[in-house]
C-alpha cells in the first residue's frame, strides 16, 4: 500500500557547534554575544529529521516535504545555501528569534500556526517531523505543542527508526533509558516524530536539487512573516558560561605499565 | 503559597524507578519551603495504587492514582490523559515530574493542555529569596542559567541523577483512584516492547562508576602503518567486562559505520557522547584515542573526574578539558591495564 505522505519538518538553526558562545543580557532577556555574526547550521537532530523525511518521501512516490523554520530571515538564508542542496523541500520560513532563551510553548504555537497556513496539507497523510530536542534550548517540549494544536495524539520522541508496514501502519523505535529502544506500532498518520540520530548519513550536496529548491526558497524568505514570541512569565536571574578549564596534568614519558597502574588505582579509588 | 503536585509513573515491573524516587526528594524539600509541607503525589501505571503504598513514608499529604492496563504502557495519548486527570483533581500551581523518557514525551503535552509554562532538564530546583528557581543548561551544556516563572501553573521536569533518591519504605496510605477511560482514538498506538541490545552488547550502563570513551583513533593506522580493529575491539570489550563500566564513543567513530569503514561492531549512535549525542552522568570518565574536541567534550559536562590517553600531547584534553592526560599509545596502555585488572580478578577469585 503506497501512501503519499505530507511530511512537515520543523527545524531551527543554531550556532555552529565549534563556536565558543558567550551569553549577554539585553533588555528582552539573555542572548548570545554577536549572535547574528556567528556562523549557523541547521539544528543537528532536526537535520536528521529532514534527511529521514527526504528518504521516506523518495520511497513513497507523490510525497512532499516542507521545512518550517522559525529563525532570523537573513541567517536562515545563509543556512539554506547549504541545506537546500541536501534534500528536496519547500521552505516555510517564520521570521523570528532562533535563540535558545525563548519559551518552547510560544515557539510551538508559532510553528503550528505556520503549518496550518500551508495549503493542501492532508491530515491522513500528515507526518510532523523535527528533532526531539534542539541544540539551543534543548527543551524537548516544542513538538508536543505543535501536535496538540494540530490535534495529533500519536507522538514519539528520540526516534531512531520509522518503519512503514505493508498495511500502512508504522513501527517506531524510540530511545529509552539504558541504551534500549521502545518499539510501538501506530495505525498510521497523522503522527508527530521527534527524531534522534536516525540511521541515515548526511546526504552529499546535490547542486541540481539546491538550484530547484532556491527558486522557491528566495521568494518564500522575502514573504516571511515576522513574529514576536510570548514568554510565559520566564525570568532569567543568571546566565553564565561555567568555568570549564581544568588544570590538566600532562603525563609524558611514563611506561604503559606505570600508566596502567595509576589508572587502576584511580578507578578503584 | 504554592500548591505542589508530583506526578510519577511506574516502570514495566510495576515499581517506581530511581528517577521517581529522586523527584520525591525534590518535591519534599520544595513543599516544605513553599507549601508548608503539603503536597500531592499522583501515580500513573497498570497498578498505580500498589506503587503508591510502596512509597507510603514519603510525606505527601494527598495521593492519587490512575490505574489500568492502558496506563501501564508508555504511550503519549494515554499518558497525557492520565496526567491531565490528576492535574485537574489537584489544581496545582507547581507540578514536578522526573525527566524519564516517558515523561519527557508526555508531560509537555499535558502541561500545554493545562495552560502551564514548562521547563525541562532542571538540574537543580530550589527557593531563592522566597521564589522557586531552577538551574538548567542551554546550547548543549555550554551555557548555564538560573531562571524562574511568574506564570502559573508551572511545570518542571527534573533531570535524573542530580539528587539522592528518597529512601522509600512501604506504608498503607489512602489513595484516591481516578477513573479515566481511554477512547479508541488514544489507543491507535500499541507498545510492542523494549528492544535491548544483545546481552554481550549491553554496554550502556547509566549506573556505572566509570565511562569509557572510545574515539576514532582505535580504527586508524597505527605506528606500523596498519589498522588493528580486531585487537581494538578485543581490548575494549575485555576492559568493559573487567570493570563493568559504561561505553561511550565519539561521533567520528560511530559515523564510520555508515561510511563503510573499519568499525567496532558493538558501537551505535546510542553510544555517541557530545553535542549531538548523550550527556551521561558518571563520577569518572576515561577517554581513549579520542581527540577531545569541543563538540565531543560538551557531553562530558556531568563527568566529574576526567582522564584521557592520547598520542598527541596537544589534543583537546590537554587544553584544560581533562584532569590528567597520558601521552601514550592506548593499545599499549590498555593491554597492561587489562592484564593488571585480570590479575586482580583472579586474586580475588
Ligand atoms: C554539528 C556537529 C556536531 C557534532 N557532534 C558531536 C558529538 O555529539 N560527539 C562527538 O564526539 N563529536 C561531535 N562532533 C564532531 C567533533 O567535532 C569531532 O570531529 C569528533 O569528536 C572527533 O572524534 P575523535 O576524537 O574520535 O576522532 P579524531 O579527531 O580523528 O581523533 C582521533 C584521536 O585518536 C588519537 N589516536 C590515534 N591512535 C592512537 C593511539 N594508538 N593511542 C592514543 N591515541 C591515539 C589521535 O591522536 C587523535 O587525537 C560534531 C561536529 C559537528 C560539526
Amino acid at each position: 500500500m503506497n501512501v503519499a505522505y505530507h511530511i512537515v519538518t520543523c527545524a531551527g538553526i543554531v550556532p555552529d557547534p565549534l563556536q565558543t558562545l558567550e551569553p549577554s543580557m539585553g533588555p528582552d532577556g539573555p542572548g548570545l554575544r554577536n549572535e547574528l555574526m556567528l556562523p549557523a547550521v541547521l539544528d543537528p537532530w532536526a537535520a536528521h529529521a529532514l534527511y529521514e523525511a527526504a528518504h521516506l518521501a523518495k520511497q513513497h512516490p507523490g510525497s512532499k516535504v516542507w521545512l518550517v523554520s522559525l529563525s532570523p530571515r537573513a541567517k536562515l538564508q545563509q543556512v539554506m545555501m547549504s541545506v537546500a542542496q541536501k534534500a528536496a523541500f519547500e521552505l516555510v520560513p517564520i521570521d523570528g528569534p532562533a535563540s535558545g532563551f525563548t519559551d518552547s510553548v510560544a515557539v510551538g504555537e508559532a510553528l503550528a500556526e505556520a503549518i496550518r497556513s500551508i495549503p493542501g496539507l492532508e491530515r491522513e497523510r500528515l507526518l510532523i517531523f523535527g528533532g526531539w530536542e534542539s541544540a539551543s534550548r534543548g527543551a524537548g517540549s516544542t513538538l508536543q505543542v505543535v501536535g496538540e494544536l494540530l490535534g495529533i495524539q500519536d507522538q514519539f520522541f528520540g526516534v531512531d527508526i520509522l518503519e512503514v508496514s505493508p498495511d500502512g501502519g508504522f513501527r517506531i523505535w524510540e530511545r529509552v533509558e539504558g541504551g534500549c529502544h521502545q518499539i510501538s506500532r501506530c495505525e498510521g498518520p497523522p503522527v508527530v516524530i521527534g527524531w534522534a540520530t536516525g540511521t541515515l548519513p548526511e546526504p552529499p550536496n546535490q547542486p541540481q536539487i539546491g538550484m530547484a529548491n532556491m527558486r522557491q526558497i528566495m521568494p518564500a524568505l522575502q514573504r516571511a512573516q515576522a513574529v514576536s514570541l510570548g514568554r510565559r512569565g520566564l525570568v532569567y536571574h543568571e546566565v553564565d558560561v561555567p568555568r570549564q578549564q581544568r588544570q590538566t596534568r600532562i603525563v609524558r614519558n611514563a611506561t604503559p605499565l606505570e600508566i596502567a597502574r595509576e589508572i587502576v588505582e584511580w578507578i578503584r579509588g | 503559597m504554592e500548591r505542589v503536585l508530583l506526578v510519577l509513573h511506574t516502570e514495566p515491573d510495576g515499581a517506581l524507578g530511581k528517577a521517581a524516587l529522586e523527584s520525591i526528594s525534590v518535591a519534599r524539600a520544595l513543599a516544605l519551603e513553599v507549601a508548608a509541607g503539603e503536597w500531592a503525589i499522583g501515580i500513573v501505571g497498570a497498578r498505580a495504587i500498589e506503587a503508591g503504598h510502596s512509597v507510603g513514608n514519603c510525606g505527601a499529604t494527598r495521593w492519587l492514582a490512575v490505574s489500568g492496563r492502558e496506563f501501564g504502557q508508555s504511550r503519549y495519548a494515554t499518558d497525557v490523559l492520565a496526567v491531565e486527570a490528576i492535574w485537574r483533581a489537584v489544581n496545582p500551581t507547581l507540578v514536578l515530574a522526573p525527566g524519564t523518557s516517558r515523561w519527557r514525551r508526555a508531560i509537555p503535552g499535558a502541561a500545554f493542555r493545562m495552560g502551564a509554562a514548562i521547563d525541562t532538564h532542571a538540574s537543580e530546583v530550589k527557593v531563592l529569596d522566597g521564589q522557586v528557581v531552577l538551574r538548567r543548561w542551554y546550547y548543549r551544556q555550554r551555557i548555564e542559567a538560573i531562571q524562574s516563572r511568574t506564570h502559573r501553573p508551572w511545570c518542571i521536569l527534573t533531570e535524573p541523577g542530580t539528587v539522592e533518591p528518597f529512601v522509600a519504605s512501604g506504608a498503607s496510605v489512602t489513595v484516591e483512584s481516578l477513573e479515566v477511560s481511554a477512547p479508541p482514538e488514544v489507543l491507535r498506538t500499541t507498545v510492542e516492547g523494549i528492544q535491548a541490545p544483545p546481552a554481550d552488547e549491553q554496554t550502556i550502563r547509566p549506573d556505572a562508576e566509570l565511562l569509557f570513551v572510545a574515539g576514532a583513533g582505535w580504527t586508524k593506522k597505527q605506528a606500523d602503518g596498519k589498522v588493528h580493529v580486531e585487537e581494538a575491539a578485543q581490548l575494549i570489550l575485555e576492559f568493559l567486562r573487567l570493570t563493568k563500566c559504561s561505553l561511550g564513543s565519539s561521533k567520528s567513530l560511530v559515523d564510520m559505520a555508515s561510511e563503510g569503514q573499519a568499525v567496532l561492531p558493538f558501537l551505535t549512535h546510542l553510544h555517541q557522547v557530545g553535542q549531538t549525542g548523550s550527556t551521561p552522568r558518571h563520577p569518572k570518565g576515561l577517554a581513549t584515542c579520542c581527540h577531545g574536541e569541543e563538540p565531543h567534550v560538551v557531553g562530558w559536562r556531568f563527568i566529574r573526574e576526567r582522564r584521557a590517553i592520547n598520542l598527541d600531547p596537544n589534543c583537546g584534553w590537554a587544553q584544560g578539558k581533562a584532569d590528567v592526560l597520558y601521552v601514550a599509545d592506548a593499545f599499549e596502555v590498555m593491554r597492561e591495564l587489562n592484564r593488571l585488572l585480570k590479575e586482580k580478578e583472579e586474586a580475588t577469585g
